[in-house]
């Protein structure tokens, strides 16, 4: 019977909207995803938080999601599908659903909504987010040791802060210990297309990339890379085992304490508005395991004081000074860039060869 | 771009396009009999992930490909059940049967996903696909049978009057087109990106159904309509990485030269190309089967 109820779930399918419920208890928590749980990337690590929230609180709250949910009108329908079936906490897990939580939230004013990486806040909706740019920041410099090509292939995916911010941690750091390193960036205009980030990546490599960097979700380009022989960094979540001779490490995103955390303050009743942008030193952002076939054990060590140096504070990804393009001083010597700018971060640094698209 | 750059280049594009190609063939000879199938996606999904599993638990190709094909046998099958016998209405069976292929792939490839394979070389697929689009013209316009599926599609009447079963040349295109999109989708979970993700074909299906408008039911057209769009989606690409711009004295040069300009292009490309196809509306008229999407039953 419950085999039954399985597939019939799975047939009632609308849309690429896959619901699925668990038991019933008193608070439902409901997530709203922009690719399936199994891409291995961005979306897998949400899951593996809800999984890990529902773990902690046990009995306490019981937790649905949407999957594939487009950025746009669609993500209304889906939102407000779970506002209205009695969820009293909800999480939208990528930045383009920013305005439409903020209706559907208006519309719901008891129920709580949390809005992963974006910064618009009303009285019922927090925002939260990872510092994933100190984990490019650590990339960067093993990237910029390993480089052979002085080329560094960027597979990114929508010029938002969020990327724009990765891209430049990453040129600080690896600039700093390669000056004369170059970065190719592909904008792909897709979070998940396994086809076209392998395409993009072969694109870089035919181009004289030999390390490939991505800010999309799916192991595909580091698929690519391994099979060309160069080497790349995992994205979202450990992708070493589907390619492990060009996998370096991956910058993970660990959201099993914060979603655990936030769903018990709801069970509490002393939710509230918050702001939250966590990084290495509360464990949101953790590296994956060094890939010492690829590097030395020198490498390694530098990394690992690095990780050490950031989770302290000592070093700051964008410590000034810090010039744009235009070679303007944005951020002073002695000066680390403050949130507002790191939160909307739309230039790229001094030494980038390229345009960003507004 | 030099030479080795250019060869780079044009394998890439080979590579992506050639599922696009299966699958643009595969909807062709179903269209030419004149039944409608946008289950194209569902099919590709459906293909891709039985290709995968079989792969995985079997560890031989060749079963990856042939359970692939029975796959999609069995999910145009279905559709042909729908449409030849109950009569239903073609466009609302395939886009259900593209939502039922979406949920079914899912399902079946749930503790798949993230299994590590080995990927096949694509490049004998390349050339099947040029040796299938060629073939299929061959059946199209030079052969008997070729010409009663024509019939079929034009004017099922008259080819039921002169004695031709109607419905089993129509399941035979249906069941055609069913195993080319299962075909085109496992070449993309094992050769293209040789993993299986849910919904990894991407919109590739819907793609493969705008190129038989743009072909203008012509198999040869298949491929330059493909390889416009591969061409220019692999291109763009490389200007990207290059870090193209255009010279300021071209008019709205920043908006030419900026990332969500070459993301389109190849729609754009596309589109512009299908414009002056149809700026012509006889020839449109001409070439697309007269009895496309009608049902038939022997009453009529």
């Amino acid at each position: 019977m419950i085999k039954f109820f399985k597939y019939f779930t799975i047939i009632l399918t609308f849309f690429g909207l896959t619901i699925s419920t668990a038991y019933s208890d008193p608070k439902k928590v409901g997530f709203i995803y922009i690719g399936p749980p199994g891409d291995h990337g961005w979306t897998y690590m949400h899951d593996q938080g809800r999984i890990h929230m529902e773990n902690q609180l046990g009995g306490a709250v019981t937790s649905t999601y949407i999957e594939g949910v487009p950025e746009n009108a669609d993500a209304v329908r889906a939102i407000r599908k779970l506002a209205s079936s009695g969820h009293d906490l909800i999480f939208t897990t990528s930045f383009n659903y920013m305005d439409q939580t903020l209706e559907v939230a208006k519309e719901f004013p008891n129920v709580m909504f949390e809005h992963a990486t974006g910064y618009k806040r009303a009285d019922n909706v927090s925002t939260y987010s990872a510092r994933f740019y100190e984990g490019r920041t650590i990339i960067g410099h093993i990237a910029g040791h390993l480089t052979t090509t002085d080329t560094v292939g960027y597979i990114a995916s929508f010029p938002i802060p969020e990327v724009v911010r990765g891209i430049n941690a990453f040129y600080l750091a690896a600039s700093k210990v390669n000056p004369g390193i170059k970065i190719k960036v592909i904008w792909a205009f897709t979070w998940y297309d396994p086809g076209k980030e392998a395409d993009a990546a072969n694109t870089l490599i035919n181009q004289g990339a030999d390390i490939i960097v991505q800010h999309t979700d799916t192991f595909a380009p580091c698929q690519a890379a391994e099979k060309a022989g160069v080497l790349a960094f995992g994205q979202a979540s450990n992708q070493e085992e589907f390619c492990p001779n060009a996998h370096l490490t991956a910058i993970e995103d660990v959201w099993g304490p914060y979603y655990a955390a936030r769903a018990q303050a709801v069970v509490d009743g002393t939710w509230s508005s918050t702001e939250t942008w966590h990084g290495m030193d509360k464990g949101m952002v953790v590296m994956s395991p060094y890939n010492a076939k690829l590097m030395s054990a020198d490498l390694i060590q530098e990394a690992i004081n690095m990780e050490v140096a950031i989770k302290d504070g000592s070093l700051h990804p964008f410590a000034g000074p810090i010039y744009n393009q235009a070679g303007e001083l944005v951020v002073p010597e002695g000066q680390n860039a403050d949130d507002g700018m790191l939160a909307g971060m739309n230039f790229y640094v001094q030494g980038i060869d390229d345009e960003l698209p507004q | 771009m030099n030479y080795l750059e250019f060869i780079g280049f044009l394998q890439i594009v080979l590579i992506a396009t050639t599922p696009v190609v299966f699958a643009g063939i595969g909807e062709l000879v179903t269209e030419k009999s004149g039944v409608l199938n946008l289950g194209v996606e569902g099919m590709m999904l459906v293909g891709a992930v039985t290709a995968f599993v079989t792969l995985v638990i079997t560890g031989s190709y060749l079963l990856a490909f042939l359970f692939s094909i029975f796959a999609g046998i069995f999910m145009s099958g279905l559709f042909a059940f729908l449409v030849l016998i109950l009569m239903s209405n073609q466009v609302a069976t395939g886009l259900s049967l593209t939502i039922f292929g979406i949920g079914l792939s899912s399902m079946i490839g749930k503790k798949y996903i993230g299994t590590p394979i080995d990927g096949l070389t694509p490049w004998y697929f390349v050339i099947l696909s040029f040796l299938i689009v060629f073939l299929v013209g061959y059946f199209f316009y030079k052969t008997k049978s070729g010409l009663i599926l024509r019939a079929v599609g034009e004017s099922h009447t008259s080819a039921h009057a002169l004695g031709y079963s109607v419905l089993k040349i129509r399941l035979l295109a249906i069941l055609f087109g069913g195993s080319m999109c299962a075909f085109a989708g496992s070449y993309i979970s094992i050769c293209y990106a040789p993993m299986w993700q849910e919904g990894m074909i991407a919109g590739r299906g819907w793609i493969a159904l705008a190129l038989v408008v743009f072909s203008t039911w012509k198999p040869s057209r298949i491929l330059i309509g493909a390889y416009i769009f591969g061409g220019t989606s692999i291109f763009q690409m490389h200007l990207q990485g290059k870090g193209f711009k255009f010279p300021h004295w071209v008019p709205f040069d920043d908006f030419f030269s900026s990332a969500p300009f070459f993301n389109m292009s190849p729609y754009l490309a596309t589109m512009i190309v299908l414009v002056i196809i149809s700026s012509n509306k006889l020839r449109i008229k001409l070439s697309a089967p007269a009895c496309l999407t009608m049902p038939f039953y022997k009453g009529s």
